[in-house]
């Protein structure tokens, strides 16, 4: 059993909505009245949920509300939700650059937020100087700082700078250098947020590389980040916020799945299904009645890496058509690049009207890696090689999930595998 | 994940937020660990603020002699202003040094918050840190033009007889703590009462040169209760007065030296400096929400 490091109890967090001026000053004294007479704060009583789309009728609305967790030494906790949630205000909350309105945190070991890098660089100075300084911003004393310069200053890849003040940076060099310092900090938890955002893809590995050695390294980590991909590689276990509260909590692939809408869609039954394909107005000659994913006989879109996955497909043909082809492609969901795609000849002779087709795919367990990935499915004719029916994502089909069987780093690498031959010498 | 869970309940927290800390939690020990970067922060306010200029540092030198040299055209020349038989630029020399290291360290540490919002927006650090940065970086620009002070005086010390330092001189590290203190203690109240409203801030940069015409630095004090004693009471209300005269007197051996109005000054900034102290620590912890 580990020991608990972050207590977070009954976090809430006030904010005034409209601009501060001579209206605000009425509440501000009648808020101080009632303090002077040692009663509650009259606005925390009110307030509307934390819903950006939804219009208040309050000036005040709760950017936290109620939000109580536990983080235990050596977790590596995702915090995820959508835009105006709530992370950023629990993270400015637990790295005390603002204090919550009501609830208390606790917390054991030293404890460090990455909110932005570079912060605190001063055009003027050198790159040197900078790193001290920045450094010292995030807690380090001169002396660690100067036993780590070099490592700082490799890892940053800007040497030859480093004497130049950093206003003739590029700006990838800043985050660089920003980024390098805060690498080397060592806290016993860390906060990081979005910060991978910026930089070239080499940088982001580099970073992300960094990150997943400080959780191996045993030490806490609290990581907000909206790629998906990076949360479940490196986080064993998440909270999902919703208008700012807890809206899951626990394993982090069921706080992803949930965030992607798709907890909910991977019981949906066949009839909804149908109706999503919405075939009614469509005018193609062949046409996809359902498309189902199964594990053995259970529907399901999620399935686990050593899963076979089984999906069925009822077709029907409208109109005459010369032979049938069917098409398959799975996508990447962030580049929505095509990964895998082939294509089968249904039938060679011509299908008549009210004719029903029905066929199954298989792709083999341990084929895909883990992660999530788009369909795409497309019925044609064989002769003419128009196609008359196009299913994907845009009409609501559910994405395909793949979870990890353990928590072996490799197998969030790629994104499937081939087939090959391995041979052991006797 | 849950707070029912097996802990080790009996360990102490090392730290605990809370939204109602008290207000005498000056959490000292903090700022002592967070010393490298004070000194950082003075670093840089020095090193910054002369990159890419020709004269660097000496501009340190100008501003003082240049000033002290308009004054005594203008004060001294034009407007006959009696300078109690002391050389017109000693006198304004005197009095500007110790005026500029308080009013640069009020003007400065009177935006720490809105002038630092981008940084403690990201990171905690006691916010303290700065303004005590600005005191420092300041006490060092006024060493140098004190320096610059002390040549000039010796050059009139040793060319003529009418300057006769005494043993109040003695006191002068203590004026030097008091006026950084009260520099200190004035400005972090109006950089905590500027967080939310501004209009403050609009008063500060007229209210300090007023405050300079308030106290005895282009006119000697007993100038004032001699000839306009109806005025004697608002300058002696202002806790500068006694310190610049003590000043003088310890130096220049004219002025006004009275324990009493050294000891009134003393408990002004004693008072305001902690209120300041309380302000700023009930302001830092929540500002960001209305800087």
């Amino acid at each position: 059993m580990s020991k608990v490091v972050l207590r977070v109890t009954n976090i809430s967090k006030q904010y005034r909505l409209g601009q501060l001026g001579t209206g605000t000053i009425s509440h501000d004294l009648n808020r101080w009245w009632h303090k002077a007479r040692g009663k509650e704060d009259p606005y925390l009583k009110i307030g509307d949920v934390n819903d950006r789309s939804a219009k208040g009728g309050s000036d005040y609305v709760w950017s936290l509300k109620d939000v109580t967790f536990d983080v235990k030494e050596g977790d590596v906790l995702g915090i995820i939700g959508k835009n105006g949630a709530g992370k950023s205000t629990l993270l400015k909350i637990l790295s005390q650059v603002t204090t919550a309105s009501t609830g208390s945190v606790k917390i054991r070991g030293r404890i460090a937020a990455l909110l932005e890098v570079g912060t605190g660089f001063h055009p003027e100075l050198t790159g040197r100087e900078n790193i001290y300084l920045n450094g010292a911003i995030l807690g380090m004393t001169k002396s660690e700082i100067k036993s780590k310069f070099d490592e700082i200053v490799e890892f940053s890849g800007v040497e030859k700078y480093i004497d130049t003040p950093v206003k003739r940076y590029s700006s990838g060099m800043m985050v660089r250098l920003g980024f390098a310092v805060a690498a080397h900090l060592e806290p016993e938890i860390l906060i990081v947020d979005e910060v991978l955002a910026v930089g070239d893809i080499e940088f982001q590995k580099k970073c992300m590389g960094k990150i997943k050695n400080v959780a191996g390294e045993g030490r806490t980590v609290l990581f907000v980040s909206h790629n998906m991909q990076a949360i479940s590689s490196i986080c064993k276990t998440g909270i999902l916020l919703k208008n700012g509260m807890i809206d899951e909590m626990g394993d982090i692939n069921t706080c992803v799945k949930k965030y992607n809408g798709l907890f909910s869609e991977s019981v949906i039954g066949e009839a909804s299904i149908k109706d999503r394909l919405n075939r009614a107005n469509s005018s193609g000659n062949i046409l996809f009645n359902n498309i189902q994913a199964y594990l053995g006989n259970k529907k399901t879109w999620d399935f686990r890496f050593d899963e076979d996955i089984t999906i069925k497909f009822d077709c029907e043909v409208r109109k005459e058509s010369e032979g049938a082809l069917f098409y398959m492609a799975l996508l990447e969901p962030l580049s929505t690049d095509v990964i895998s795609n082939f294509k089968v000849v249904l039938c060679e002779e011509t299908v008549s009207p009210g004719k029903k087709l029905s066929f199954k795919i298989t792709i083999p367990a341990r084929t895909l890696r883990v992660g999530q990935f788009l369909l795409y499915f497309a019925l044609g004719d064989g002769k003419n090689k128009v196609w008359y029916d196009i299913v994907d994502n845009n009409v609501n089909l559910p994405a395909l999930t793949i979870t990890a069987i353990d928590m072996d780093p490799h197998y969030n690498l790629g994104l499937f595998s081939i087939p090959y031959k391995l041979e052991l010498n006797k | 994940m849950t707070n029912n869970e097996f802990d080790n309940e009996n360990e102490p927290w090392d730290l605990s937020l809370e939204p109602d800390s008290k207000w005498y939690a000056l959490r000292l020990k903090q700022i002592f660990r967070f010393k490298d970067l004070l000194f950082l922060f003075v670093r840089r306010d020095f090193v910054a603020v002369y990159k890419q200029t020709i004269l660097g540092p000496i501009w340190f030198f100008i501003q003082p002699i240049i000033t002290a040299g308009i004054f005594a055209l203008v004060f001294g020349l034009f407007g006959s202003i009696p300078t109690e038989g002391m050389p017109t630029l000693l006198f304004y020399m005197c009095g500007i040094t110790m005026w500029n290291y308080f009013s640069d360290t009020l003007t400065k540490t009177s935006d720490t918050f809105t002038a630092n919002a981008g940084i403690f927006g990201k990171v905690y650090f006691p916010r303290m840190i700065v303004p005590l940065s600005i005191v420092i970086s300041n006490l060092i620009k006024f060493v140098i033009q004190f320096c610059l002070f002390m040549v000039v005086w010796l050059y009139y010390f040793s060319t003529t007889d009418i300057i006769h330092p005494n043993i109040a001189i003695a006191l002068v590290p203590v004026l030097i703590i008091i006026m950084g203190f009260l520099g200190l203690g004035i400005g972090i109240i109006i950089s905590s009462m500027t967080t939310k409203y501004r209009d403050l801030k609009f008063l500060i940069a007229f209210g300090i040169q007023l405050l300079m015409y308030a106290s005895p630095i282009v006119f000697p004090l007993s100038l004032v209760m001699e000839k306009y004693p109806g005025f004697k009471y608002l300058l002696l209300a202002n806790p500068i007065t006694s310190i610049i005269e003590t000043f003088k007197y310890g130096f220049l051996g004219v002025g006004v030296f009275n324990w009493g109005y050294l000891a009134y000054s003393l408990g002004f900034t004693i008072v305001v400096f902690f209120l300041g102290l309380i302000v700023f620590n009930k302001v830092e912890r929540s500002f960001m929400d209305t800087v």
